[in-house]
């Protein structure tokens, strides 16, 4: 249940004073809500958990996170 | 970036595993705490792939799993109310009370509905203003912000037929109960990397501070939990105890603050009896006062039966003691068909994981 996958956040828009987006995960579009991200904007992905968007990705992070697996790799490589 | 793939990958993978081989001197036993890790961990065989002298525990973290029998029973009362529509998330359905399931009641033609998200029971509230909406909503700090949503959204819309059985739990309280026992053997915890994402990572300091136990808040692709692991054997190794962070992309130190502000203004922290395990001081989340309309116990006043024990040992599966093989009933008397215990049914359920990916012994 804790599982949330991220999404494309592809459309924002409001539904009864609810902040809501429509999200692109790999093909399947379905909406969330937005109201605990006010930040996210379309172009960005969000993790979303049981119909409500819980974090915006921040892709620094996540660059940095792979670049240091990589060098892991590389390093194991040249071994 | 999709944020999928490159955390799944396999070269990535197999770097961190070799990392893992050659740092691990001694033997050590982590723990996930999270089902949904449990999980990912038990189908993409990590356990298998670690060295002999890693061991990995499965945790408490799986909130289907953990909510009290009790609830349950109300769940399926409600549920043979007529002028009631229960709506729940699909993990419950086939949850065991001490009196069958919510799939059993729904066949018998009582009003049961699966959703998505919480937000269609509030749309079912006011599509059908002569029925009352309940919603069966059981989860950790990951779920609440959604259920706390609701709440308001029924208050704003003025619905008088939503209400919400709430049985929140939380994973710090559970975290410390688990140190507190003497047959605790854990010597480090990956920590439920979507829990902190709301949370943070405040009281996990603290935890470490209080125990000096290494905790690093982990995300759930493969990589991911290889990263975490990695993480936790290396200051286990140099016999240092930190928090670290290991899901920066979605976890910051202080968590998803809107979502913690609803959450407060919505709930209290209460005392709650963990399925298997027992009454946990604090570690629960209970609708408060001012919002008692919408929450169905005070609203409905459903009953439970008595709890009777059928000798399911997911209390131990839960705390790190026992591996679902283990169970006698495993396989045999407990199976996913005619489970004993909600262990063997939650999609984040340990002995559902070893079940359905074939682990029959340890
Ligand atoms: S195998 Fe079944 S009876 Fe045994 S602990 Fe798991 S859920 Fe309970």
């Amino acid at each position: 249940m804790c599982l949330a996958v991220p999404g494309k956040l592809i459309e924002i828009f409001e539904e009864a004073s609810l902040k809501m987006g429509r999200l692109d995960y790999g093909g399947t579009i379905n909406k969330a809500c937005l109201e605990y991200v006010p930040e996210a904007k379309v172009g960005q992905y969000a993790l979303v958990h049981a119909g409500f968007a819980i974090s915006v990705l921040d892709e620094e992070e996540a660059q940095k996170s792979l670049a240091a697996w990589q060098e892991l790799r590389e390093k194991m490589g040249a071994l | 970036m999709k944020y999928l793939s490159e955390f799944r990958d396999p070269s990535l993978a197999k770097a961190l595993l070799a990392e893992i081989h050659t740092t691990v001197t001694r033997p050590w036993t982590l723990m996930e705490v999270c089902g949904g890790q449990t999980h990912a961990i038990v189908r993409s065989g990590i356990d298998q792939l670690l060295p002999s002298s890693l061991h990995l525990v499965h945790g408490p973290g799986c909130p289907v799993c953990v909510t009290p029998i009790s609830f349950i029973d109300k769940a399926i009362n409600l549920a043979a109310r007529p002028e009631i529509i229960l709506t729940t998330f699909g993990d419950m359905m086939r949850v065991p009370g001490s009196i069958g399931n919510l799939l059993e009641a729904k066949s018998r033609g009582n009003d049961v509905r699966m959703v998505y998200s919480v937000l269609e029971a509030i749309s079912l509230a006011q599509e059908n203003p002569h029925s009352q909406i309940v919603f069966f909503g059981v989860g950790f700090e990951t779920t609440a912000p959604g259920n706390a949503m609701a709440i308001l959204q029924a208050q704003r819309l003025g619905l008088d037929n939503f209400s919400i059985l709430a049985c929140h739990v939380l994973v710090p309280p559970a975290l410390r109960a688990l140190l507190d026992n003497k047959e605790n053997k854990v010597d480090g915890y990956l920590a439920a990397g979507n829990v902190c994402t709301i949370m943070g990572l405040e009281e996990y300091q603290e935890i470490v501070d209080d125990y000096k136990v290494p905790i690093v808040a982990t995300g759930l692709e493969p990589v991911d939990i290889l990263a975490g692991i990695l993480d936790a054997v290396r200051q286990l190794e140099k016999g240092e105890y930190r928090l670290e962070n290991e899901y920066k992309r979605s976890v910051t130190p202080t968590g998803n603050l809107h979502a913690r502000k609803i959450i407060d203004q919505i709930f209290r922290r209460c005392d709650r009896n963990w399925r298997g395990i027992g009454v946990l001081s604090q570690s629960g989340l209970a609708i408060r006062d001012q919002f008692a309309a919408f929450d169905a116990e005070h609203k409905f006043q459903p009953q439970a039966a008595e709890e009777t024990d059928n000798g399911c040992m997911a209390g131990q599966v839960l705390q790190g003691l026992l591996k679902p093989p283990s169970c006698p009933f495993f396989g045999n008397r407990c199976k996913p068909e005619h489970p004993l215990g909600a262990t063997m049914v939650s999609g984040e359920g340990a002995c559902a994981a070893y079940y359905k990916y074939h682990r029959l012994t340890t």
